[in-house]
């Protein structure tokens, strides 16, 4: 994205945050899976698999544009 | 900072917030802040700090550029009014918004990079001279400070709502830590922050029309539940109730929607607020400047999603009525809490985390965007031309720094003002009425006519400011004058806005064509790189169509068009 700076891509932070949060969601549906929260729709389990989404962007995001990488 | 909070909630609360939740929170806060310092070394210069270097790609500027505008109105405002009007809301994302990005990207946005401005009042100054761009700068400086106290006024009421924080320590600390990185990393940071802004309001977001699709078994199940709860009312078509006032909830008929949103506030907001063309201007060549506004045309055509059909599941599955904020009774819900209200109905600990970070996220962009903007506005446009010309670079550069403090110092003042009016989103749309669609009449006609003289473009804008101001205070003093001014005594504040930006352009238009044809016009040299006509303008007919910004302007406006015939 910058080339006069160098400053690491805007989507590395993107990755991370991405990565991070999914990570802890996907964590806490786990966690909960035998006692789902009382909201409507839990036995869904809307944090599993909306967590395993976020990882596997965040971990593409963060791979493609570490800041190692000339882009 | 966040224990701190925690002692300070309030007994009635939506939701409890986890350990989870506060985990997400806390992360967030610590990587803006993070972001902010690492980018501090390279806002050095004037350019740097303000036009984040001009090095940005189409992408990164055209995310940022439709996430300047996803802020607090977007997520809580238009929530609240695709509950209160229905899907007619979703005209401000279609022709409110996509024909004037792609117009931006097509027709202006070369004019504003060719002629290397640093703001949109830079340009009038350099069309015009300093009395249009004066009085532009001056509006504009109030706007956004308004709009910067609307931010925070609408994020500590979600926390309020939702969590039960305390309403003014909510405005402190939000306001502190924008200051901070905006200080620290000029618009390098907020242009950052705006595209992880956009991440996650999308993924925070995007599980309520999902999980609300599926419990009202699809589009036609959420329709027939509106029905059956609201008989009678139409909140599921977009121009079939337009025929007349009388038919829709809002009191506006097509004409308004067409020329008032479309041709006016519209073009106004888009194409000459500098809050959104700051983020375009930072592209690294004219053809990503171009194509930015293009890029963000598509996503923009997809928030509804996630903000209007919201608003319309709330009418479907939630078991009681929202009420507008000026009769609702305490324990009721105000229409802009459907949001909020929606997220704790399907979201538990995690999702609800990331969710109340989107928001945060989304209020703190809004905020940082007007600051942002604020402090070159003022630098550039006010403190330059008119206290200070010679100044170094490092000089601008400081006053920028001190303007985002000051400005946020102000904002907070203002953010109170907000409590007094009955609707955010007519509080701002008011606003656009008195300065943007005037703006815009001014701005476009000394791009595309060369004729159009100094005296034409100031006493033009300032005719058709005047003009809005004076029909706002009419129609609220006097409310049998909306039916004059609106042809109809049934409009709402949203159509009342509407119509008071069409006449707002309209007097700017005539003004300036008529003191045009009786003054001076400047000689041409003096207008090259400023007019259409003495304009080269650089042309993609050796590149791939593909690549080409008209093509895929072309290609948005015709999803554009598929869209208004679904839901006519």
């Amino acid at each position: 994205m910058s080339e006069k700076h160098h400053i690491i891509p805007v989507w590395f932070f993107v990755g991370l945050l991405l990565l991070v949060y999914g990570v802890v969601i996907f964590a806490n549906g786990i966690i909960e899976w035998s006692n789902p929260p009382d909201t409507v729709l839990a036995n869904l389990h809307a944090p599993v698999w909306w967590g395993a989404l976020l990882v596997a962007l965040g971990s593409l995001f963060c791979y493609l544009f570490r800041p190692a990488t000339k882009t | 900072m966040f224990s701190c909070l925690l002692t300070l909630v309030t007994p009635q609360r939506l939701v409890h917030l986890s350990s989870t939740d506060l985990f997400i929170i806390v992360f967030y806060f610590v990587l803006v802040l993070g972001i902010g310092f690492y980018l501090k070394r390279f806002a050095k210069t004037g350019e740097d700090f303000f036009l984040a270097g001009r090095e940005m790609t189409a992408w990164v500027a055209g995310l940022a550029f439709v996430s300047a505008n996803l802020g607090s109105l977007e997520l809580l405002g238009w929530a609240g009014n695709a509950y209160q009007y229905g899907i007619m809301a979703a005209h401000w994302y279609w022709i409110g918004a996509i024909p004037a990005m792609v117009f931006l990207g097509l027709v202006m946005m070369p004019f504003y990079y060719i002629s290397k401005t640093h703001s949109v009042p830079g340009y009038l100054q350099l069309r015009y001279g300093p009395e249009a761009s004066g009085l532009s700068a001056i509006t504009f400086a109030f706007m956004t400070i308004l709009m910067s106290g609307v931010n925070m006024y609408a994020m500590a009421v979600v926390m309020q709502v939702v969590l039960g924080w305390n309403l003014h320590f909510s405005i402190v600390v939000s306001s502190l830590t924008v200051g901070v990185y905006v200080a620290a990393g000029g618009l390098f940071s907020a242009i950052f922050n705006e595209v992880l802004q956009f991440f996650l309001i999308w993924f925070g977001a995007l599980l309520i029309p999902i999980l609300g699709l599926i419990e009202t078994h699809g589009w036609k199940g959420m329709v027939a539940r509106i029905h059956q709860n609201f008989p009678g009312q139409n909140f599921t078509h977009l121009w079939g109730p337009m025929n007349s006032a009388s038919n829709n909830p809002m009191g506006v008929q097509w004409v308004a929607i067409v020329f008032g949103l479309g041709a006016s506030v519209s073009m106004g907001y888009w194409c000459t607020d500098f809050l959104v063309v700051q983020r375009v201007l930072s592209a690294k060549d004219v053809r990503s400047a171009k194509l930015a506004p293009i890029i963000g045309s598509f996503f923009k055509m997809a928030v509804p999603l996630i903000v209007i059909l919201p608003g319309l599941l709330g009418r479907a599955v939630l078991p009681f009525h929202l009420v507008a904020a000026n009769v609702a009774q305490p324990g009721q819900f105000k229409y802009d809490d459907v949001l909020p209200l929606m997220l704790a109905r399907y979201c538990g600990p995690g999702l609800l985390g990331l969710g109340v970070t989107a928001l945060i996220a989304g209020f703190m962009a809004g905020m940082a965007g007007n600051v942002s903007a604020f402090a070159t506005v003022w630098t550039y446009d006010l403190y330059r031309p008119f206290l200070r010309k010679n100044a170094s670079d490092q000089h601008y550069v400081s006053m920028g720094r001190w303007c985002t403090i000051i400005g946020l110092i102000i904002s907070i003042g203002t953010a109170y003002l907000v409590r007094h009016f009955t609707s955010m989103m007519d509080y701002v749309q008011a606003l656009f009425g008195f300065f943007i669609a005037p703006l815009f009449a001014c701005v476009v006609l000394g791009m595309l006519w060369k004729r159009v003289t100094r005296a034409g473009g100031f006493l033009g804008l300032l005719a058709g400011v005047s003009t809005s101001v004076s029909i706002f205070a009419m129609m609220k003093l006097d409310p049998q004058s909306v039916g004059v001014f609106c042809f109809s005594p049934l409009a709402q504040p949203l159509a009342q806005a509407m119509w008071q930006a069409l006449w707002a352009s309209l007097a700017c238009v005539t003004v300036t064509v008529l003191v045009t044809l009786v003054t001076k016009p400047r000689p041409d040299a003096e207008l090259r790189g400023l007019v259409y006509s003495l304009t080269d303008v650089p042309h993609e007919e050796h590149s791939s169509f593909l690549r080409r910004p008209f093509f895929w302007g072309m290609v948005a406006l015709a999803i554009f068009v598929v869209l208004q015939i679904i839901f006519w």
